[in-house]
């Protein structure tokens, strides 16, 4: 295992939890009801705290003089190393809890094993966000199943954005060479290996909520190797990185 | 402040004489400093203003969050953030305390919601004006929640039980929000130039707003002092502002910004500082719905209400499909 490919596992954990944080902090003031704002903020807040965590040891490891900071917000789209799924827009807050769902269930699986990972410092961030995790799913969970079962109207949105994340949900159990490397220390766990898990979660949910799983099992890829983002990420850049660029080395 | 201009009976107060046996009970309890609770008898003119004001204070926690909101995607670090995150999500839920408190006197959420939209129900005026550069961020913790700290530590002691209680949660969290909002202004003012220039111009555009936030002077007004026999308003608009000013003066000068009003001066007499009125006019323009910003708050929050009717609506009837459900197998 060389330092190199720690980075690269690093930065998809915590580009994936900045990312999908970023996105849901675009709901601030704007849910559907109060409990729904609060709980979004919530979910984005610990979301960016477990970015801090994982993007401060991606740095370390690095030893490039870099921040977790400077990893945010002074990287462009090709470094950025989440999943294709999360830098999707939020259209709207079916797509929004949709998208939460089908991460929050991987990501309660990830977290569960890599709280079993050789190296302690990710043992330790696993073990502390594992915990968060669990009550984002069962959130994101509850509401996918209210909604979907909730009036005709909500059905078809929630079946509509299920269609249509589908096929950004395959990435998430890629694997490559990085993940080979990690697999064999012991460090983090395959992703295809979470697969079984994620699938009895989510279609017992998507069976209460009355939902179709897409028979299409397609899948889109190329956002955790950074071959091929989506167009969204450049413009969240553009606002996530705004003041670093505009402002360079001021102390905020 | 985050309630203004609250319209109470307006016919002056009521000596205990001239009330009947109930109201005087009500009276002397209010003097006596006790609370007043949700079942308790209480004056039609109580209840209403009541209403207007907590239901106020609450639109004004809610629609804060949007000039706040506005900065969340663009926050220069991870901790600032998480940090404004934390702040607009606690204003979210100093909403929701309110609107439960106001809720107790015979009105729902939605309805008061609806008010709100329809401009029935007003919000602070100080919401209404644009947050243009990141020392706004600052600004609006230092100045905007340092008047509403002002307001809200003697609401603790407010006559109304449930809304005293929710001044009393309100209030420990907004200390946290005046430093967070200072902390930023100190790292603006120790920065480049150009964020010193950010700071210095977040205060002139936010100094005199502040000021509104109080309200005109009061001093005179009937209506005002019906509200304070009643314990609802505890202090003249003209005592908070000077509290206001007094403390905030010198926290400028710590941060070596210029407060943007040349008259200002310490007063040995009064033991405060003398200070220019802020332009009432405008005021009374952002009321009428004439601020930089009144139409795009409300339009964002309409826009809000209206795409969030499926979500609502889908989550009763399916809580109303699980009531029957358990019903039938009971
Ligand atoms: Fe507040
Ligand atoms: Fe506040």
């Amino acid at each position: 295992m060389d330092n190199a490919s720690l980075f690269q596992c690093l930065l998809r954990f915590g580009d994936n939890t900045l990312v999908l944080g970023h996105r849901i902090s675009e709901w601030c003031g704007k849910a559907p009801a109060l409990e729904e704002d609060i709980a979004l903020a919530n979910t984005a807040l610990d979301l960016i705290g477990q970015t801090q965590m994982w993007l401060g040891y991606a740095a370390e490891v690095e030893g490039a003089d870099r921040s977790a900071d400077d990893l945010a917000m002074l990287r462009d789209v090709w470094d950025f190393r989440n999943i294709l799924m999360v830098e999707r827009p939020n259209i709207d807050f079916g797509h929004t809890i949709m998208r939460q769902f089908l991460f929050d269930a991987y990501h309660h699986a990830q977290l569960t094993a890599l709280s079993r990972s050789s190296d302690p410092r990710i043992a330790e961030i696993a073990a502390k966000s594992v915990k968060e995790a669990t009550y984002h799913l069962d959130r994101s969970a509850e509401t996918v199943i209210a909604l979907g079962d909730g009036t005709d109207v909500s059905h078809a949105k929630m079946q509509n954005a299920l269609d249509l994340l589908w096929p950004y949900a395959g990435e998430m159990f890629e694997s490559d060479d990085v993940d080979a490397q990690m697999a064999a220390s012991g460090i983090a766990p395959d992703p295809a290996t979470l697969r079984d898990a994620w699938d009895l979660r989510v279609r017992d949910t998507l069976s209460l909520a009355t939902l179709n799983i897409p028979e299409d099992n397609f899948a889109h890829k190329g956002g955790r190797t950074g071959a091929r983002h989506t167009e969204h990420l450049g413009h969240m850049l553009t606002q996530m990185q705004w003041l670093q660029r505009a402002y360079p080395g001021a102390v905020w | 402040m985050y309630a203004q201009m609250i319209q109470s009976t307006g016919k002056g107060v009521k000596s205990l004489d001239e009330m009947d046996p109930t109201e005087r009970a009500f009276q002397e309890r209010i003097d006596a400093g006790g609370k007043i609770e949700p079942k308790d008898w209480m004056p039609a003119g109580y209840r209403k203003n009541l209403i207007r004001q907590i239901g106020q204070h609450a639109h004004s926690e809610i629609i804060g969050q949007l000039p706040e909101g506005n900065w969340i995607t663009r926050a220069p670090t991870l901790e600032r953030k998480a940090i404004l995150l934390a702040k607009v999500q606690d204003e979210a839920g100093h909403g929701l305390y309110l609107y439960c408190a106001a809720e107790t006197l015979g009105i729902t959420r939605d309805e008061m919601f609806e008010a709100l939209n329809e401009g029935r129900m007003k919000y602070s005026s100080i919401f209404n004006y644009p947050t243009l550069t990141w020392a706004d961020m600052g600004a609006v913790g230092w100045l905007v929640d340092g008047a509403a700290i002002m307001n809200q530590v003697p609401l603790q002691r407010t006559s109304y039980g449930p809304y005293a209680r929710a001044m009393v949660r309100i209030c420990k969290e907004e200390s946290f929000h005046q430093r967070q909002g200072f902390d930023i202004m100190m790292k603006m003012c120790a920065g480049s130039e150009a964020q010193k220039r950010m700071a210095q111009d977040a205060l002139n555009r936010f100094w005199y707003p502040s000021l509104m936030m109080f309200g005109p002077s009061d001093a005179e007004s009937v209506h005002s002092a019906q509200s304070m026999a009643w314990k609802i308003k505890m202090n003249t608009n003209d005592e908070l502002r000077q509290k206001f000013v007094d403390q905030t003066v010198p926290q400028a000068e710590y941060l070596g910004l210029t407060v943007p009003d040349e008259t200002i001066k310490w007063n040995d007499e009064k033991g405060g500082y003398d200070f220019a009125e802020p332009d009432w006019t405008e005021f009374y323009d952002v009321l009428a719905g004439n601020g930089p910003c009144n139409h795009d708050r409300l339009e964002t929050r309409k826009q809000a209400w209206d795409d969030g009717a499926w979500v609502r609506e889908g989550m009763l009837a399916h809580a109303a499909k699980k009531r029957t459900a358990k019903v039938a197998a009971e």
